[in-house]
C-alpha cells in the first residue's frame, strides 16, 4: 500500500514537471497556427488553427534567403572548424615542442575573454579586408573562436588514443599526415561528430556577430536577426509570424540535437572534466 | 676573425648573408634575405621613403609619408593628430596589426642571427658544409609542429587575440561618446578610467550593485537547476517508474530547443500588457490586476530564475542520469548490510558521489551563468530601468551592462575596464578550478 502511494506521488510529480516543460512549447506551436497577428490575440488556446502565418512568412519576408544564409554559414562553419580543431589538437596531443604548455594555457585564457568590446576591432578588421556584409565571412570568426575551447576538449580525447598505434604506423613508413588521416581521424569519430554538430548549431542563433557585421538589409541577414526584428518593436504585431519562423527553425535543430544527443552529452561531460 | 663571428655580423646586416657566404647554404640564405626584402619592401612601397631620401619632401611627417609599419606604430602611439582626418580606432587596430607583423619579422631576424652563428660554428668545428636541402629536411622534422600550426596561429592571432588586445588597450583611452572618431580624436589617458570607476560614487555604486546581482544570479541559476535536475534524475531513476525514457525525452526538450527562441518565447508569454499568461490568470479569476512579470524589479528577477530553471535543469538531469547509470550497486548493498538507512545511504554515499562527479560541470555552468548575456538581454533587456544606477537596469548583470555601455552609450573606455575586471574574476576562478585537474598536470 505504502509503495503504491509512493509511486502515485512520484508519477504525479513527474507529470507536473512534464506539463511545466510542455505547456510553453505547446503555446508557441499553437501560436504559430493562430489566425491573429499580434501577441494579444494569441491566447493560450487558440480558437481556430491556420497556416496563414507560415504563408505570410514566405510572402512578406525574406525568410528563405535568411534561412539559406544561416544554413550556408552553419555548414561551412562545421566543416572549417572541424578541420582547424582536429589539426591543432592532433599536433598539440602528439608532438612535444617548445611553447606547447604556455600556448595551451594561453588558449584557455583566451576562451574566457568576454567579446563585446572586441567588436569595434573586428568591425575595423572586416572593413579593412572588405568583408563586411558577406554572410560567409562570419565563418572566419566562428571557426577561429571555436579553436581555444574545442582544442582542449579534443586534445583530451586524442591523449586517450594510444601513441603506440601511431608509432607502428611510422615504422610502417606512414608520413605524419597520412597517419593523421588514416589512423587518428577514423578513431576520433565521436569527438568529430560532437564538434561538427555543435559548431553547426551555434551560428543559427548567434545574434551579436551578424547584427554587427551584416547590414540590416534583408538579403544579407540571418534567421536569428530576421526573427528578432519581427518582435523587437513595441507593438508586437508580428508575434504569430515570429512563432511560425521560430518553429520552422527550432524543429530541425531540436531533431538534430536529439539524434546526436549521445555525442553532445559526452562532449559536455568531457568539456567539464578537461576545463 | 672566426667564421662564426663574421657569419653572425653578416647576417645582422643582411639577413641570410652569413648562411649564404660562410655556410654556403644558398637557398636558405636567399629565403632569409627575401624576408628582409619583403619587410623593407612593404615599408618603402607603402610610404614615401624614396621621395624623402631623394630630397623631394622637405617637411617629413610620419603621419603623411610613413610606410605601413612606421605609420602603424605612429598611429598606435599617438592615436592620430588631426581631428576629422585621423580615425583613432582604425589607427589603433592597424597599429596593433602592424606591430604583430613586425614581431613576426623580428622573430625571423633573431632566428636568422642565431642560425648564422650556429652555421658558422658548425663550419669551423667540422669543416663540412651542410646543404640547404639537408638542413631543410632536418628543420622540417624538428619544426613540423610549428609549420602546421603557423597558419592556424595566424588566424587566431588576427581574429581572437588582436581584438582582445584592442579591448584591453581601450581601457586606457578616453574612447567614449564625447570622443567618437572620426570627428574627434581618442587619447591615451592612463589609469583615469580605473580611477573614475572607484572615485565617482554613482559608478562604483552601480558596479557593486550589478556585481552583487550577477553573483546572486549566477549562484541561484546554477544551483536551482542543479538540484531540480538532481531531483528529477532521482525520481526517474526510482524503481516504481516504468516509462523512464518517455519522461527523459520530454524533459530533454528545453535543452534541445535553441536558447534564443525559448527566451524570446518566454518574454512574450510573460509580457505584462498583452501576455497570455496574465490574460489567462485574469480570466480564471486568480488575480485581479496584471502581474508585472518583467517590469517590476523583484518579480522580474524571480521570473528570470524560473525561466532559467526551465531551460537549465535538463542538462544536469541528463548528466546525473548518466552518472547514476554508471554507479556500482554493490556500494549501496554493502551499506545496507552494514545497517545504514535509506536516508543515510543517500546523504552519506550517493549524494557526495554525485556531487563529486559533477563538480566541474557545476563550476563551468557557474562561469557560464556569470556571463549569461542571452538570458538577460532577450528576456528583460536588463529592465526595469533604475535611475539610481548608471545606465543599468535592475536585472542587468555585468556582461549585459557592458553591452549597454558599448552599444547604447558608446562608453567604450569604461566598458573595457569592466571587461578586464570580469576577465580577471573568471580567469582566477577557472584557474583555481583547473589547477588540480589531470588536464593541467598531464601536459
Amino acid at each position: 500500500m505504502k509503495k503504491k502511494i509512493n509511486s502515485f506521488f512520484v508519477h504525479l510529480e513527474l507529470i507536473m514537471v512534464a506539463l511545466f516543460v510542455l505547456i510553453p512549447i505547446l503555446w508557441i506551436v499553437l501560436s504559430s497556427f493562430n489566425p491573429g497577428d499580434s501577441l494579444a490575440s494569441s491566447s493560450l488556446i487558440p480558437k481556430k488553427l491556420t497556416l496563414y502565418n507560415y504563408a505570410r512568412l514566405f510572402k512578406e519576408t525574406n525568410y528563405p534567403v535568411w534561412f539559406k544564409n544561416s544554413f550556408l554559414i552553419s555548414t561551412m562553419n562545421a566543416a572549417v572548424s572541424v578541420v582547424l580543431i582536429m589539426i591543432t589538437a592532433w599536433i598539440v596531443s602528439r608532438f612535444h615542442f617548445k611553447g606547447r604548455r604556455s600556448g595551451l594555457i594561453g588558449l584557455l585564457l583566451l576562451s574566457m575573454f568576454p567579446n563585446f568590446l572586441s567588436m569595434t576591432a573586428l568591425y575595423t578588421l572586416y572593413l579593412t579586408l572588405g568583408l563586411l556584409n558577406h554572410p560567409l565571412a562570419l565563418v572566419i570568426i566562428y571557426s577561429a573562436g571555436a579553436i581555444p575551447y574545442n582544442v582542449w576538449l579534443v586534445k583530451g580525447y586524442l591523449d586517450g588514443i594510444s601513441k603506440e598505434i601511431d608509432e607502428a604506423a611510422y615504422i610502417d613508413g606512414c608520413s605524419y599526415f597520412s597517419t593523421f588521416l588514416k589512423i587518428i581521424l577514423p578513431m576520433s569519430k565521436p569527438i568529430i561528430t560532437y564538434c561538427a554538430v555543435s559548431q553547426f548549431m551555434l551560428p543559427w542563433m548567434d545574434f551579436i556577430m551578424p547584427s554587427l557585421l551584416l547590414s540590416t538589409d534583408n538579403d544579407n541577414t540571418t534567421v536569428a536577426i530576421g526573427l528578432y526584428n519581427m518582435i523587437s518593436g513595441k507593438e508586437n504585431d508580428k508575434f504569430t509570424m515570429f512563432a511560425a519562423g521560430a518553429i520552422l527553425i527550432a524543429v530541425p535543430i531540436t531533431i538534430l540535437f536529439i539524434l546526436f544527443q549521445k555525442y553532445l552529452v559526452q562532449g559536455v561531460a568531457a568539456g567539464a572534466n578537461k576545463g | 676573425m672566426t667564421k662564426k663571428f663574421s657569419s653572425t655580423i653578416l647576417s645582422c646586416l643582411f639577413w641570410g648573408s652569413g648562411q649564404f657566404f660562410i655556410g654556403r647554404q644558398k637557398a636558405k640564405g636567399i629565403l632569409l634575405f627575401a624576408a628582409q626584402v619583403l619587410l623593407f619592401g612593404i615599408e618603402s612601397v607603402s610610404g614615401y621613403w624614396f621621395n624623402f631620401f631623394a630630397g623631394q619632401i622637405p617637411d617629413f611627417q610620419v603621419r603623411l609619408y610613413g610606410g605601413y609599419f612606421s605609420r602603424g606604430i605612429w598611429g598606435l602611439f599617438t592615436l592620430g593628430a588631426v581631428p576629422g582626418e585621423d580615425h583613432s580606432t582604425y589607427l589603433m587596430v592597424n597599429g596593433i596589426m602592424a606591430l604583430m607583423i613586425l614581431m613576426i619579422f623580428l622573430g625571423v631576424y633573431i632566428w636568422n642571427i642565431v642560425d648564422a652563428y650556429r652555421t658558422g660554428k658548425a663550419v669551423e668545428d667540422t669543416h663540412a658544409y651542410i646543404s640547404s636541402r639537408a638542413f631543410g629536411k632536418k628543420l622540417y622534422q624538428k619544426m613540423f609542429p610549428y609549420f602546421v600550426l603557423a597558419p592556424i596561429l595566424f588566424l587566431v592571432l588576427y581574429v581572437v587575440v588582436m581584438p582582445i588586445i584592442f579591448s584591453v588597450l581601450t581601457a586606457f583611452t578616453n574612447y567614449n561618446a564625447d570622443h567618437l572618431p572620426p570627428a574627434h580624436l581618442v587619447k591615451w589617458v592612463g589609469l583615469d578610467n580605473f580611477l573614475r570607476l572607484i572615485s565617482i560614487p554613482i559608478w562604483s555604486q552601480t558596479f557593486l550593485i550589478v556585481l552583487a546581482w550577477t553573483v546572486i544570479w549566477a549562484f541561484l541559476a546554477t544551483f536551482s537547476t542543479y538540484f531540480m535536475g538532481l531531483f528529477q534524475a532521482l525520481l526517474i531513476n526510482s524503481d516504481c517508474v516504468k516509462h523512464k525514457s518517455f519522461f527523459r525525452s520530454i524533459y530533454i526538450l528545453p535543452w534541445a530547443i535553441p536558447g534564443m527562441i525559448s527566451l524570446l518565447m518566454f518574454r512574450n508569454l510573460f509580457n505584462g500588457q498583452f501576455g497570455p499568461l496574465n490574460q489567462m490568470l485574469l480570466d480564471c479569476g486568480l488575480i485581479h490586476s496584471r502581474i508585472p512579470f518583467l517590469s517590476d524589479a523583484f518579480t522580474a528577477k524571480v521570473t528570470i530564475i524560473v525561466v532559467n530553471l526551465w531551460i537549465g535543469f535538463p542538462m544536469f538531469m541528463v548528466m546525473l542520469l548518466g552518472v547514476l547509470a554508471n554507479q556500482d550497486p554493490a556500494l549501496y548493498e554493502a551499506a545496507q548490510i552494514d545497517g545504514a538507512s535509506k536516508l543515510q545511504i543517500f546523504r552519506r554515499i550517493k549524494l557526495p558521489l554525485l556531487m563529486k562527479a559533477t563538480a566541474p560541470l557545476v563550476l563551468m555552468n557557474l562561469v557560464g551563468n556569470f556571463n549569461g548575456f542571452g538570458f538577460i538581454y532577450f528576456l528583460t533587456n536588463g529592465g526595469p530601468n533604475n535611475s539610481s544606477l548608471q545606465f543599468a537596469g535592475d536585472t542587468d548583470i555585468l556582461i549585459s551592462w557592458i553591452y549597454k555601455l558599448t552599444l547604447n552609450q558608446n562608453m567604450y573606455n569604461l566598458a573595457a575596464v569592466l571587461n578586464i575586471l570580469i576577465f580577471i574574476l573568471v580567469g582566477v576562478v577557472s584557474y583555481w578550478n583547473l589547477k588540480g585537474t589531470t588536464a593541467i598536470k598531464e601536459m
